[in-house]
C-alpha cells in the first residue's frame, strides 16, 4: 500500500545564506494491507519528516513515495488533497482546528468532506468520542479549550473516522493514561484487521511491540555526508 | 396676441430642432432615456421645464393647446404655463381633453380617452426609475443598457416586506415594449393602464436632469409586479362628490377643522362634463355651493405645493417668475 | 453528486488561467499567471500589500481587464464574453464577497432585499418564494429569521459579512471570489466566519479563490495556496506543504514573520 524508493529530503535555508540541508537519502520502505511498520531512531534522526513527505506536507527532493496507485512525491495537489480525502489518514500530534467549532464536528468532519450523510457521520463521530472517553457534556465545545490528553484524544478520533485504507500514526499513545492508551492501541489493531497499512511513530516500547510488524531505523537513511 | 419679442414658442429654431431629434429618437426607442440640451426657460426648475420645452418643440401654429397640473386646468402652474404659450406662440388653447391637439399634463393622465393625433407631454422631475436604488448615473446606464433590472423588484420587494402590500402609488415603474423599465412621473398608479395601448404620443421631459423620453402609439406597457402580488390601480374607495363619477381618480380635499372631508375628481374637464350632462355627486346636489372645483389639498398621489394654492387668490397664486409671466386673476388674453 | 464524487471525477478544470498580466504603466500589478481551479477547490493567494493579489483577483472577477493572458470558465473565454455574458455570469454562477461588507451589500434594503435581489436580477417574480429563499439563507448563515426586514445598518459587522456571504451564494454560484473576508473582524468572530465558510464550501460544493494576508486563514480554508510576490507568483502547491515546507526565500521569510500564539 505505501512503498518508498530511494527517497531524498533536504532544506534549503534561504534566509541563512542559501545554505542546503541534506537530510535524508535513499529511504526505502514498503507498507502492506494490514501491516503496521514502525519507525524507530533517536530524535531528529528523520522520522516525522518522512511521514509528513508521506503525507505531501514536506516535497520530497527525489525518489519515489507510492501510496496506493499515486506517487505523492510527484503528484498535482489536487491528487494529494484527494488521497488525503479518501485513502491516506494522519494522526499528528498537533489538533488543528477552526476555533469555536464543536469537537463532535470536528470529528465528524472527514466523513462529511467524503459526502457522509451527516447524522450517520455524527453517529461515527459519537461512538468513537464515547469510546475515547470524551465526556459527553464537552462535545458541543471546541476541542481548542481541551486539556493536551482529550485534544489528543480527539485528533485520534478524526483519524480514525473515517476507514482509510492507509494510516500514519505520529506517537498516538502520547499524553494517554493506561486505559485511553488501550483504546488507540486496539483501535490500531482493528484498523489492520480491516486491513489498513500503518506507518507509525511510538516512543511507547510496550506499545510498538505490540501493534508493529516490522521495525524500520530511519538513521539508515540519514544522508553519508551528515552523518 | 403673441408677444413678438420671442420666437414662436418662446425657443429659438435652432434649439427646437435639437429637441425634436431628441423626441424623434425617444419615439423610436421606447422608454429610453435620450438626453438633451435642456435650455434655461423662464420658470424655475421643478415647474416644468422639461415638459414646456417639449411642448415649445411640438407646437405648429394650428394647434389647440390643454395644460393641466394634477388634472386640473385652473391651477397656478397649469395656468401659467398655458398663458406662456398663449403669448409667446399664440396658439389656441382649451380645457377640454377631446379638442386639444397638445396636452401638457403634471401628475396625470386624462380620464377621457386620448385619440390618435394627440400629444401628451408630461413633466418629469426625475426620469430614472433606478435613481433611488442606484445613485451611479454610470451605473443605472450601464443597468439599462445590459437590462439589469432586477433592483427595480427589490424597491417593490420592500415595498411588501413593510407594508405588506406594493405601496407605491405614483410612480410606479414599467417596462415599455419588453425592453426599457421606465419612470412614468409622478402620476398615480391608477393612470398606469392609460400609459399601454393609448393611441396617443406620449412624450416626458425632465428639464433638470436633461432628459427626454416617450412611447410612441399603441405601445406596449407593463407595470412591474410579483406573481402573488399582481399590480392593482388603486384609487380611493369613492364616488366622486361632485358629478357621482365611480371611476375617475379622486382628490381628497379637506373642508372644515371638524374633519369633513370630500371627494372629487381630479380630472376638472372630465367633473365638469359630466356635471354638464347631468350626472350629480353627493355633495353636488344638497345646495351646498362648493368652490367651482376645489383645489385639493391633498392629492393621493402626492400634491406638491404649488398645487395646494389656491387658484382663486392671485396674491397667493404669483409665484416668482421671469419675463412678466404672472397670473393675472381671470383671462382676459384667453382665446386670442 | 457529493462533493468527492465532483473532485475526483471532473478532470476539467472550472476555471482556467493562463498568463495572465496586468500593467499599469510601467509599474506591473500581476504578470504571469497561471493556474487551475478545479470544481470544490479552494486556492488561496498570499502576499503582502502591493504584491499583486488584489490586482489579480480583480482581473479574474472581471473588474479590471488584464492586459495579456486567457482566462477560461468552464471551457469559456472569459475575456472573449460580451459584457452582458460576463455580468449575467457575476450574477449567477459567480459571486464576490468583499472584505468590507459595505462595498457588497445595500445599506438601504432590508436583509431580505439585500439576500433576494440576486434571484430577482435573474427573474424571480414571486415574492412568497423570494422571501422564502432569503429566510432559508438568513438562516443558513445564523441570522435570526426575525431580522429578515431589518436593514444591515443595524447589525454588527460580523452580521453584515455572514448577510454578504447569504446575499451572494442565494443563487448557487460555483466559483467565488472573495477579497480578504475576514479583514477587519474581531478574531471570535472570524472564527465563527471561517467555520461557516467551510461548511458551505463542504456542502455546496464551491470552487473558492480567496486573497488574503492572514495565513492562519487560509491553512484552515484554502485547499490549495499561491504565495504572490511584486506581481508574480513565487510559489504555489498544497497549502500545508507551502507553509510548513516553503521553497522560495520570499515565502519562508512570510513564514517565518507570523507571530506566534
Amino acid at each position: 500500500m505505501i512503498r518508498i524508493e530511494n527517497l531524498s529530503k533536504s532544506f534549503t535555508l534561504h534566509n541563512q545564506g542559501g545554505a542546503v540541508i541534506p537530510v535524508m537519502a535513499g529511504a526505502a520502505l514498503t507498507v502492506g494491507p494490514g501491516e503496521c511498520v514502525g519507525l524507530t531512531g533517536q530524535s531528529g534522526a528523520g522520522k516525522s519528516t518522512l511521514m509528513r513527505m508521506v503525507y505531501g506536507n514536506y516535497l520530497a527532493a527525489g525518489g519515489r513515495l507510492m501510496v496506493g496507485d499515486l506517487d505523492v512525491a510527484t503528484a498535482e495537489p489536487r491528487q494529494i488533497i484527494a488521497l488525503r480525502r479518501q485513502t491516506l489518514g494522519y494522526v499528528s500530534q498537533f489538533l488543528r482546528v477552526v476555533p469555536r467549532v464543536p469537537t463532535l464536528e470536528v470529528v465528524a468532519e472527514p466523513l462529511l468532506a467524503l459526502g457522509t450523510p451527516a447524522d450517520q457521520a455524527r453517529e461515527r463521530a459519537a461512538s468513537l468520542l464515547r469510546r475515547l472517553n470524551i465526556p459527553e457534556r464537552l462535545w458541543s465545545l471546541s476541542p481548542t479549550t481541551f486539556s493536551g490528553g482529550e485534544q489528543q484524544r480527539v485528533n485520534i478520533a478524526r483519524g480514525f473516522a473515517h476507514a482509510y485504507p492507509a494510516l500514519l500514526l505520529d506517537e498516538p499513545t502520547a499524553s494517554l493514561d493506561a486505559a485511553n492508551r488501550e483504546v488507540v492501541l486496539s483501535l490500531i489493531e482493528e484498523a489492520k484487521a480491516r486491513g489498513a497499512a500503518i506507518l507509525g511513530i511510538f516512543h511507547d516500547e510496550a506499545a510498538r511491540a505490540r501493534v508493529c510488524d516490522r521495525l524500520v531505523d530511519v538513521t539508515e537513511f540519514t544522508p553519508k555526508a551528515a552523518a | 396676441m403673441t408677444d413678438q419679442a420671442y420666437n414662436f414658442a418662446y425657443l429659438d429654431e435652432q434649439t427646437k430642432r435639437m429637441i425634436r431629434r431628441a423626441i424623434l429618437k425617444g419615439i423610436a426607442v421606447p422608454g429610453y432615456q435620450v438626453p438633451f440640451a435642456s435650455r434655461e426657460m423662464p420658470m424655475p426648475y421643478g415647474w416644468g421645464t422639461g415638459g414646456v420645452q417639449v411642448t415649445a418643440a411640438c407646437l405648429v401654429p394650428e394647434d389647440r393647446l390643454k395644460v393641466i397640473d394634477q388634472g386640473a386646468d385652473d391651477t397656478t402652474n397649469a395656468v401659467s404655463i398655458r398663458r406662456f404659450f398663449q403669448r409667446t406662440a399664440g396658439v389656441a388653447t382649451t380645457e377640454a381633453t377631446a379638442e386639444a391637439t397638445v396636452i401638457q399634463t403634471r401628475h396625470r393622465i386624462p380620464e377621457t380617452p386620448l385619440k390618435a393625433g394627440q400629444i401628451l407631454v408630461y413633466q418629469v422631475p426625475i426620469p430614472e426609475p433606478l435613481r433611488f436604488l442606484e445613485p451611479r448615473e454610470t451605473e443605472t446606464r450601464k443597468m439599462h443598457e445590459l437590462e439589469e433590472y432586477g433592483l427595480m423588484h427589490v424597491k417593490l420587494y420592500e415595498d411588501i416586506a413593510r407594508h405588506g402590500q406594493i405601496a407605491t402609488s405614483y410612480a410606479y415603474p414599467v417596462k415599455v415594449e419588453g425592453r426599457y423599465v421606465m419612470d412614468p412621473s409622478p402620476i398615480p398608479k391608477f393612470d398606469n393602464p392609460k400609459l399601454g395601448n393609448n393611441p396617443a404620443i406620449q412624450l416626458f421631459g425632465a428639464g433638470r436632469e436633461q432628459r427626454i423620453y416617450a412611447l410612441p402609439p399603441w405601445s406596449r406597457v407593463e407595470s412591474l409586479d410579483f406573481d402573488d402580488h399582481p399590480f392593482e390601480a388603486s384609487k380611493a374607495a369613492h364616488d366622486c362628490d361632485l358629478c357621482g363619477a365611480g371611476h375617475s381618480y379622486l382628490d381628497e380635499v379637506i373642508t372644515d377643522d371638524a374633519g369633513g372631508r370630500m371627494f372629487v375628481c381630479s380630472d376638472t374637464d372630465f367633473c365638469a362634463g359630466r356635471r354638464a350632462k347631468g350626472h350629480r355627486g353627493r355633495l353636488s346636489s344638497e345646495g351646498v355651493a362648493p368652490p367651482p372645483h376645489p383645489s385639493p389639498t391633498r392629492g393621493e398621489g402626492g400634491a406638491s405645493l404649488d398645487a395646494m394654492v389656491h387658484v382663486n387668490d392671485p396674491l397667493a397664486s404669483s409665484p416668482p417668475r421671469g419675463e412678466g409671466m404672472g397670473v393675472g386673476g381671470a383671462d382676459p388674453e384667453g382665446t386670442a | 453528486m457529493t462533493l468527492m464524487e465532483r473532485m475526483t471525477m471532473t478532470d476539467q478544470p472550472l476555471l482556467r488561467v493562463e498568463g495572465l498580466t496586468k500593467r499599469y504603466g510601467q509599474r506591473i500589478g500581476c504578470a504571469d499567471v497561471s493556474f487551475d481551479l478545479y470544481p470544490g477547490e479552494v486556492l488561496g493567494i498570499v502576499g503582502e500589500s502591493g504584491s499583486g493579489k488584489s490586482t489579480l483577483l480583480s482581473c479574474l472577477a472581471g473588474h479590471q481587464r488584464p492586459d495579456l493572458g486567457r482566462i477560461a470558465y468552464d471551457g469559456r473565454d472569459v475575456l472573449a464574453m460580451s459584457e452582458t455574458e460576463r455580468r449575467r455570469l457575476s450574477r449567477t454562477d459567480w459571486a464576490y464577497v468583499h472584505q468590507n461588507p459595505r462595498d457588497g451589500l445595500r445599506m438601504g434594503v432590508s436583509a431580505g432585499g439585500n439576500v433576494g435581489e440576486r434571484l430577482m436580477a435573474v427573474g424571480a417574480r414571486h415574492y412568497g418564494d423570494i422571501r422564502g429563499k432569503a429566510a432559508d439563507w438568513l438562516g443558513r448563515v445564523e441570522i435570526a429569521a426575525d431580522r429578515i426586514d431589518d436593514r444591515p445598518s443595524a447589525f454588527s459587522g460580523g452580521m453584515q459579512q455572514r448577510l454578504q456571504i447569504a446575499r451572494n451564494l442565494v443563487t448557487g454560484p460555483r466559483l467565488v471570489f472573495m477579497d480578504e473576508p475576514t479583514g477587519g473582524l474581531d478574531v471570535s468572530v472570524q472564527a465563527r466566519l471561517l467555520d461557516l465558510l467551510r461548511g458551505l464550501v463542504r456542502d455546496l460544493g464551491l470552487s473558492v479563490i480567496i486573497v488574503t494576508h492572514d495565513l492562519a486563514v487560509v491553512r484552515l480554508l484554502a485547499h490549495r495556496l499561491m504565495v504572490m510576490k511584486s506581481g508574480r507568483v513565487v510559489e504555489q502547491g498544497l497549502t500545508d506543504q507551502v507553509l510548513d515546507d516553503p521553497q522560495h526565500a520570499y515565502t519562508q521569510l512570510l513564514v517565518s514573520s507570523v507571530l506566534q500564539v
